[in-house]
């Protein structure tokens, strides 16, 4: 699903350059469940972001379901985005002044759906995170852990190849932790392929395999015993 | 670009985002209502001053004899020139080809009385042609007509106030007023815009004034009005034809700059359009100046509204939408708001002028305030204008950051 050749990137930092990510191979298969862990630093966000799109690569190559990600204009990442990636934040990043239903259906008017399919579509989603009764309310009418359950739903809704979620239970107590990763194991279990960048031990030992980054080259990677959430 | 589903997306963000829609909606009102309120009262301004100065024929020469301040071909200097009727005659026949109508005017005052009122009034020896030389209306009755000159009638023609002033609530129509030991018939009464003084006057017939000053024949000044069509250079020419004939007819030295005064419209209103455009340069100025100012509001607000929606752009993008989309989002609503909130504006000022109407005419010089209704909607385009192309430039920068920076700070 993904395969990342020799992936290089550095940051400029006034006269000097930041070199972050140092030759990554990284391969992705259908329907795992990966985690990637590192201290600050370790270049693990910067992965996920060119993994996402929302940054470029200097040097290697990546390729996403067979499709070559390279010459990205805005435009053309824009579309990428919307059609092969599902993001899930640390804080949500809900539109605040939109209901929960109007928020997941959001992908799906940047995809031209009309209006009646999109509704239906995303009260379905909705009801998958278990959050049917609550479409019709602000984000600021719900607790963390539904918030971030509406955030994974409009990661869903223009059903993505992969799911890229940034420290999804950085912002959330351990219980609701427990139960959005528990969504999300339900969701890997549907065969989404799923990345989950984290610095959480036990976040970790609930993914199926786990890659570990230390200044910017792969130190670990090994296939995990999933635990389940709950 | 113009989809039900984007209507409704933007109708959502001004319905949820009140303050914000308020604060640049009421920035555009607020320019173009302070614009059009200013650029009327210049307006107003402007039409005081033209109603001043306006009130006399444009196509009219005054010809005035004073006392010549040079000795020519024997004669002393400060002697006094009069003009006669034999002068009306000949300058009628000699610029026939000018001359449109041309009449005397003997001016004096004198007490005239009806019943128990009395009062000193200007009195004027004219003419017919007199009546359209000082755009005078007439109310009722008539004005002197060549009959009057010619038989040298006792009538008179009196102002308004004139009119107030002696018979109160009667009709002085036909009623004979008293002056100067004689009774005076009066055939007509008039109105002028020229302001209270110029409708406290009374006209009559210049031949019966000769009459009763002893038989002289002295016409005071001459009033002349000249065929339109001659135009700005054919005044010039007559004015300065004229005042070599009447020169050389009286004798008076060439070089003399008194002994006769020939003064016409025609310099005056050049002189009175150049202050009246440099009123209306004011009023642009002032009108660009309160655009200007608008414009700069309108910016400021485009820039923070963007800068406020940096991180929700940024996820807008994460989930898929195009930096094209972003901008035309942001460009919608903008143009949306100022136009609504423009027009606004446009149509509160205008109210509030037609509000204003006559009732600073008296302390503030300001008449009939208006704005054309062009100018009005151009300024508001204008500033929608710039508005858009305020927010255009934030909205390009804001839908180019990378989603990941603008979802950063937490």
């Amino acid at each position: 699903m993904i395969k990342i050749n020799d992936l290089h990137k550095s940051y400029k930092m006034g006269s000097n350059s930041l070199h972050v990510l140092k030759g990554i191979n990284f391969n992705v298969e259908e329907g795992e469940l990966v985690a990637i862990m590192g201290s600050s630093g370790s270049g693990k966000s910067t992965l996920l972001n060119i993994l996402g799109m929302l940054d470029l690569l200097d040097k290697g190559s990546y390729d996403l379901d067979g499709v070559p990600i390279k010459d990205l204009d805005e435009t053309k990442a824009a579309n990428y985005r919307n059609k092969f990636l599902g993001f899930v934040f640390q804080s949500f990043n809900l539109i605040n002044y939109k209901t929960a239903l109007e928020n997941v259906t959001l992908p799906l008017y940047y995809q031209g759906v009309k209006r009646k399919e999109r509704d239906a579509e995303a009260l379905k989603y909705l009801e998958d995170v278990g959050l049917k009764e609550w479409a019709t309310h602000l984000p600021s009418e719900l607790s963390g852990g539904q918030k971030q359950r509406v955030a994974i739903a409009r990661a869903l809704v223009s059903k993505p190849k992969v799911l890229l979620a940034d420290e999804p239970t950085g912002a959330l107590d351990s219980k609701t932790s427990k139960e959005v990763m528990a969504l999300i194991q339900d969701i890997n279990k549907n065969g989404k392929t799923i990345l989950i960048v984290t610095h959480e031990e036990d976040i970790a030992k609930m993914c199926s395999r786990i890659v570990r980054l230390k200044d910017g080259v792969i130190v670990e990677d090994k296939k995990n015993k999933m635990i389940k959430a709950i | 670009m113009f989809s039900r589903d984007r209507w409704l997306e933007i109708f959502q963000t001004i319905r949820k985002n009140k303050l914000r829609t308020f604060l640049s909606g009421f920035t555009v009102a607020l320019g173009i209502l302070i614009f059009v309120v200013l650029f009327g009262f210049g307006n107003g301004l402007k039409n005081t001053f033209d109603k001043f100065f306006k009130d006399d024929a444009l196509n009219t020469m005054w010809v005035r004899p004073s006392r010549t301040s040079k000795p020519y071909m024997g004669y002393e200097a400060n002697r006094r020139i009069e003009l006669d009727n034999d002068d009306l005659e000949d300058i009628s026949k000699r610029f026939e080809f000018y001359i449109q109508g041309i009449t005397p005017r003997i001016s004096f005052s004198g007490t005239l009385g009806y019943k128990l009122e009395s009062n000193n009034y200007p009195i004027r020896g004219v003419g017919p042609s007199h009546q359209s030389n000082e755009m005078t209306i007439m109310m009722k009755g008539r004005f002197l007509n060549g009959l009057d000159i010619d038989n040298k009638e006792r009538n008179v023609v009196i102002g308004r106030l004139v009119e107030q002033d002696l018979f109160k609530d009667e009709d002085g129509i036909g009623k004979f007023i008293s002056g100067g030991g004689r009774s005076w018939k009066v055939i007509g009464v008039f109105q002028d815009d020229g302001g209270d003084n110029e409708e406290r006057i009374i006209y009559a017939p210049y031949s019966t004034i000769q009459m009763i000053k002893k038989g002289t024949d002295d016409i005071g000044q001459m009033i002349i009005s000249y065929k339109p069509e001659i135009g700005y250079g054919g005044a010039v020419a007559f004015e300065k034809q004229l005042k070599k004939y009447l020169k050389q007819k009286k004798f008076i030295d060439p070089t003399d700059p008194r002994g006769l005064f020939i003064r016409s419209a025609a310099s005056d209103l050049k002189e009175n359009d150049q202050f009246a455009s440099v009123l209306q340069y004011i009023i642009s100025f002032v009108g660009i100046g309160t655009l200007l100012a608008g414009i700069i509001g309108i910016s400021n607000i485009m820039v923070f509204v963007v800068k406020e929606r940096t991180k929700e752009l940024g996820v807008r993008k994460a989930i898929g939408a195009t930096p094209k989309s972003i901008v035309g989002m942001i460009l919608h609503e903008a143009i949306f708001i100022t136009t609504i909130s423009g027009y606004f504006g446009l149509f509160a000022g205008i109210a509030f002028l037609n509000f204003v109407g006559d009732k600073l005419e008296e302390d503030y010089f300001i008449t009939n305030p208006y704005i054309d209704f062009s100018t009005g909607i151009s300024a508001t385009i204008i500033l929608i204008a710039f508005g858009a192309f305020a927010g255009y430039l934030p909205a390009k920068r804001a839908a180019s950051i990378k989603p990941i920076e603008a979802l950063r700070d937490d």
